[in-house]
């Protein structure tokens, strides 16, 4: 899966979770200020995320992950 | 509202000063949303079945992110206490003068049997990191103290059927003593969940026709229901000042426990007898100053009969018109006595008691006035209003015109 591809997928996990309007979810969002989600939101997110690409991000992984881009990396390095 | 209850006090205690006003109604129930469906419903036949507060949409109160988060039972209690604020009109107090008391039987069951399915199906790494706060009872108070940012005591009471009751009796006491000057206080409960149908089915509570017809020869369990009832309270002084519409005043209430059985109420009624008595005593009055009783009335053999027992032990010969509105709504178990308190306010708005729907065949021996077939005029006087829970527990309040 290229990184386009996966981008797009990632995008609509999120707008589906979160609830949040698809011009929203850019690499350089905040999760806080920009999407105004939670540490809950994001483990939801992260959730849903391991089920789409079929990975497993453990908890520890999550720290200072605070925009779409690093949650983004995050779950793209493990493909 | 009694302040003490000192025996060696010439009057046997202290009373508050300060009165306790009903300024605000919010109802989310099986025959309607808002105080004026919720009334006309009351009036209306009522089709056998489980009861539920059919498709109720809670977009106009919660966002789709909030829902996620916002069990069935918190949903109906955001919406009927949106209601009942917006009924009561602008406070202006200080927010740490307002609180909010709700009661729940089980909180959000539906999210916790929903979630222990999934788990059991995918594993409990999948659980919702939502699961505590969609299931904690306490949600719902704290979700309408966040919704109008209200930093007076905010607690739940969890009681089973007389959660409510206590919860706004413990609300009205709040306001008598000075703590705070309004209080949002009501029940919610969404427990028609599989798990918790199966639990009633097989001990036995729950109607097996259907139909629930309190008082009634033929009555054979309640009929599970569900939704919301708040109330705003006020100090009656500020609300005249602020020219609010004054529904009802609360004059005493009483909590007791009959400590004989988890589900059985104690032989006699001598429990919930005790606790009218309580309620009596709380607002000054005596049995003749009572001129209505909203029964607790639930339609199962052993409540009804041993309710009936209590209101003749207190009342004899002499008994007020009695009137459960459950054989309308069905019983809402936590959120009952709130959706109660709200049909009490209503009575004496419109000076009309609600017949007591389905009920045909009056048992024999209850003794009772009870207004079937057609509603009964009200005039004035006090309203009791009972809720017995499983578990022992009693609460009755005793309402006063607003005057």
């Amino acid at each position: 899966m290229d990184r386009e591809e996966a981008f797009s997928k990632f995008k609509d996990c999120a707008v589906k979770v979160l609830h949040v309007e698809p011009e929203k979810v850019v690499p350089e969002a905040t999760f806080a200020e920009d999407l105004e989600i939670d540490s809950l939101d994001l483990v939801e997110l992260v959730m849903a995320l391991e089920d789409e690409f079929s990975v497993s991000v453990p908890e520890s992984d999550l720290e200072g992950v605070d925009t779409v881009g690093k949650a983004f990396d995050l779950v793209y390095g493990k493909l | 509202m009694r302040l003490t209850w000192d025996s060696n006090h010439p009057d046997g205690g202290l009373r508050a000063t300060r009165k306790v006003a009903v300024v605000g109604l919010g109802a989310v129930s099986v025959v309607g949303i808002g105080k004026d469906e919720f009334w006309k419903g009351l009036f209306k036949p009522s089709p056998a079945g489980v009861k539920r507060v059919e498709n109720f949409d809670p977009s106009p109160w919660l966002n789709p992110k909030e829902l996620r988060r916002y069990d069935r039972f918190n949903q109906f209690g955001v919406a009927a206490a949106d209601l009942a604020m917006q009924d009561a009109g602008p406070l202006n107090l200080p927010s740490e003068k307002v609180g909010v008391f709700m009661g729940t039987g089980v909180g959000g069951l539906e999210s916790l049997e929903t979630q222990i399915i999934l788990a059991q199906q995918r594993g409990y790494n999948r659980v919702t990191p939502f699961l505590v706060p969609l299931l904690m009872t306490n949600a719902g108070a704290a979700s309408i103290a966040m919704r109008f940012a209200l930093r007076g005591p905010c607690e739940t009471t969890s009681t089973a059927c007389a959660s409510s009751n206590h919860a706004i009796a413990n609300a009205a006491h709040l306001i008598a003593t000075g703590r705070c000057d309004a209080m949002v206080a009501g029940g919610q409960e969404a427990a028609i969940t599989p798990a918790a149908t199966a639990g009633f089915t097989n001990m036995t509570a729950i109607s097996s026709c259907g139909i629930s017809r309190p008082f009634d020869k033929n009555r054979d369990g309640f009929v599970q229901a569900e939704g919301a009832g708040v109330l705003v309270l006020e100090e009656y002084e500020h609300a005249i000042s602020r020219g609010a519409h004054i529904y009802a005043l609360i004059e005493g209430t009483a909590s007791n426990e009959d400590a004989h059985h988890i589900t059985a109420p104690l032989p006699g009624g001598k429990g919930a007898e005790a606790c009218m008595r309580l309620a009596l005593d709380d607002a000054g009055i005596t049995p003749d100053q009572i001129t209505h009783i909203n029964a607790h009335g639930t339609s199962t053999p052993l409540n009804d009969l041993s309710e009936s027992q209590a209101i003749y032990s207190l009342f004899g010969d002499r008994c007020p018109p009695v009137t459960s509105v459950k054989g309308t709504l069905g019983h809402a178990l936590g959120s009952a006595g709130a959706l109660e308190a709200i049909a009490v306010a209503l009575t004496y708005e419109n000076g009309l008691i609600p017949a007591t729907a389905n009920t045909k065949d009056i048992e024999d021996e209850m003794k009772l006035d009870l207004v079937v077939d057609e509603p009964r005029k009200f005039e004035t006087g006090y309203i009791i209003s009972n809720s017995f829970g499983f578990g022992g527990h009693n609460s009755c309040i005793v309402f006063g015109p607003a005057k």
